[in-house]
């Protein structure tokens, strides 16, 4: 295989088994969650499970608690790579010009040098968040093998990226077929991982307010 | 009527850059510097160089006419020009059809290919006595 | 028979002055991407050359190659440099035809046995023992496997001769294939391009005559000074790559502007050739300089790579559909399951036994 033939085999083939293993595993885990054969509740309740639980996706997402200072280093570094990875992924116009492909619409971009303090400031709090957990007796004592793993999958796609972007490294068919190669392990992995947060943590909140919303007994 | 007779309007040709132009005579104020320094002539191939119709004549623009001009007839023209900074040639060569066979800028006390060659100085005194001889 | 003696006694007789070979060096330097001081060499070294023969084969093609060739727009250099080598057969430049033609290439292989330069253009189909080209009764194949036999070098001329090129693309009815499948005991270039750069198939020439070997060459087995970079690291539209400036459609602000052409499809990124600085038609320009991306002519497979005009960064197959396809097989599979445990959770309560994590499917 040359490298041209690797690279239409991550752009077509490649692409479309990870995004079907991902799509399969999510779509499963989501709706298995969902359909849960939960009781029936008989009673009536005094409050509503429904503002509660909206309202605590929104506060667990966007109000911070008071922390400590390094609950609030843990905070900071990652929000700060959840968005950067976010404004990335969504901004960058390479990544709009294949959405766009794909949806069959785009939005504008944001410009390059934006983009580019993103990455830098995502890739740092990546590495940061990683000596933390690494350093900090407590975290590392929570942290197993999957959690430096997804790590790893999550940081190649952003580096591969920015050495693509910037022409460091091998030239840019082998760099964009490494980049491919990267997002699609990320992309196979997160149905099985605990990457399947970036779904299921929405979930997750709604049904912590519902609860503590609702005020009364279950039967 | 050859390519280079069809004319190419340049727009703009002096207010817009896209910075290949600055990095150029960056390298070419840094060759003649070390060339007043240590004597080392050079030579830029233009034509390896990434440049539009369009920063070719800025690069016309920056390095301007200086005092000499001067034609060749080898296998087609040649048009040696030093530019507004001396020391800094252009040379262009055409083939006989006037089209570019290479395009240099050389950082020199004169382009080499303007200096008479042993062999044809050889071969024109030959010329020279047999004409005497006549 | 023609004469092999070499190129400076042969100027010396035409009359030409050591300062025109001066300049004719420079040329050549400058046509063989080497830089500029290497013209004194160069001329040492084109002194001692001697006259190599050429054997041209030409198999399924549409002799765009050899038009580029002749187009090439340096004729006094393109002159020069055919009055340094010997074209003893090319079926299409050859005045001879027929018997005479067959005849004339049967000689030089047989003189030169072992000397001479086979050049070739076209791909050559294999299915059916190679019955979908022949020339005067026998098959591609068979031309080229016993004209390869005598080559010093073959020099595969063309994206079709290199990489199998529009013949080979899908499905292939011929069963096209590239000189470097079939031939494997020889030295072989691949000057890849669709057409070449007629100013790159005579560089390699001249490479080969004036220093009697081969030019590094890359891992497709391309000459490096020509394709070690890509359009895009030499473009002049790059400076708006860098800043994210993109023409969106072919006549909007952004393409009157030059901004970059890579999201209407330009593959000058992944595609190694000369274009950006050697330039088309006598330098006067290359297809990004026109408002057209780079097609990526001179890779492998860039006819079966999708679009022209989709952006490298996009999918080369549905994904839309897969994505659809994947969300309802799953979907399927969590009611199916999520019913099964419903089932077993029934059937426990019946027996009043306990439900666990364990028991669901997860
Ligand atoms: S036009 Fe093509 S080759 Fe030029 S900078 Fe843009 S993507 Fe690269
Ligand atoms: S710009 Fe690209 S497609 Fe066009 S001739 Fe050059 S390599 Fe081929």
């Amino acid at each position: 295989m040359n490298p041209q033939e690797l690279l239409l085999w991550v752009r077509g083939t490649g692409l479309q088994l990870a995004t079907a293993v991902c799509v399969l595993g999510m779509t499963y885990r989501l709706l298995h969650l969902a359909l849960l054969g939960r009781k029936k509740n008989l009673a009536e309740a005094r409050g509503s499970e429904w503002g509660p639980g909206l309202r605590t996706m929104w506060r667990r997402s966007f109000v911070l608690p008071e922390l400590s200072a390094r609950g609030k280093f843990t905070v900071v570094a990652g929000y700060t790579f959840h968005f950067g990875f976010f404004i990335t992924l969504l901004f960058l116009s390479q990544h709009i010009a294949m959405l766009r492909a794909v949806l069959g619409f785009g939005w504008p971009a944001l410009p390059h040098s934006a983009i580019e303090i993103a990455a830098i400031l995502t890739l740092a709090a990546m590495i940061a968040l990683l000596v933390h957990r690494y350093m900090d007796p407590v975290k590392r004592m929570l942290s197993g093998f999957e959690d430096y793993l997804t790590w790893l999958l999550t940081f190649l796609p952003l580096l591969s990226g920015f050495m693509l972007l910037h022409g460091i490294g091998p030239a840019y068919t082998q760099m964009l077929t490494l980049h491919l190669l990267s997002v699609e392990l990320l992309l196979i992995a997160i149905p099985f991982t605990k990457l399947a947060h970036m779904l299921t943590t929405f979930s997750a909140r709604w049904y912590n307010g519902a609860f503590a919303g609702y005020k009364g007994v279950k039967a | 009527m050859t390519l280079q007779d069809i004319a190419v309007k340049v727009e703009r040709a002096d207010d817009y850059s896209v910075g290949n132009i600055s990095a150029l005579l960056a390298e070419i104020a840094t060759l003649l510097e070390k060339f007043i320094a240590t004597g080392q002539s050079a030579e830029i191939d233009l034509k390896s160089l990434p440049m539009g119709a369009l920063e070719y004549e800025q690069l016309r623009l920056a390095l301007g006419q200086g005092e000499v001009a001067a034609n060749l007839e080898a296998i087609g023209p040649s048009e040696i020009i030093e530019t507004k900074y001396p020391g800094v040639w252009w040379v262009t060569h055409y083939n006989v059809e006037g089209d570019i066979v290479a395009d240099l800028i050389e950082i020199a006390n004169c382009p080499a290919i303007l200096t008479s060659q042993p062999q044809d100085m050889q071969a024109g005194l030959a010329r020279l006595q047999a004409a005497i001889e006549k | 028979m023609k004469d092999h003696d070499t190129l400076e006694h042969r100027l010396t007789q035409q009359g030409i002055s050591r300062r025109s070979f001066l300049k004719f060096c420079t040329a050549m330097a400058s046509l063989m991407a080497l830089p500029p001081g290497t013209a004194p060499a160069i001329a040492a070294a084109l002194a001692q050359a001697k006259r190599p023969s050429v054997i041209w084969l030409s198999f399924q093609e549409c002799t765009g190659c050899t038009e580029s060739l002749t187009r090439s727009h340096s004729p006094t250099l393109e002159s020069l440099i055919f009055d340094m080598i010997s074209l003893d057969y090319h079926h299409t430049l050859q005045a001879a035809s027929g018997f005479a033609a067959e005849k004339s290439r049967e000689d030089a292989m047989k003189d030169f046995y072992g000397k001479y330069l086979l050049l070739v253009d076209g791909s050559i189909p294999t299915k059916d023992n190679g019955i979908y080209s022949t020339i005067a009764g026998r098959t591609n194949l068979d031309l080229l496997q016993e004209a390869a036999k005598g080559a010093a070098a073959i020099v595969a001329v063309g994206s079709c001769a290199a990489f199998g090129g529009l013949p080979m693309a899908k499905p292939n009815p011929t069963g096209a294939a590239p000189v470097s499948d079939l031939i494997k005991d020889k030295p072989i270039i691949n000057i890849s391009g669709c057409p070449p750069i007629p100013s790159v198939i005579t560089g390699v020439l001249a490479h080969y005559l004036t220093f009697g070997e081969l030019p590094a060459l890359d891992e497709l087995g391309r000459p490096k000074a020509f394709y070690g970079e890509t359009i895009h690291d030499r473009c002049y539209r790059r400076p708006f790559y860098d800043q994210g400036k993109f023409a969106k459609t072919f006549d909007d602000e952004g393409a009157r502007n030059g901004w970059c052409l890579y999201e209407l499809g330009c593959k000058g990124p992944t595609t190694h050739n000369a274009c950006a600085t050697t330039k088309w038609n006598g330098g006067a320009g290359f297809p990004i300089e026109a408002g057209h991306g780079c097609l990526g002519c001179s890779e492998p497979n860039f006819w079966d790579a999708g679009s022209f005009y989709t952006p490298l960064a996009a999918p080369t197959s549905n994904i839309g559909a897969i994505a659809g396809a994947a969300a309802l097989a799953g979907a399927a599979a969590a009611v199916a399951l999520s019913a099964a445990d419903r089932a077993k959770k029934k059937s426990l309560q019946q027996t009043h036994e306990k439900l666990t994590v364990k028991d669901i499917s997860n």
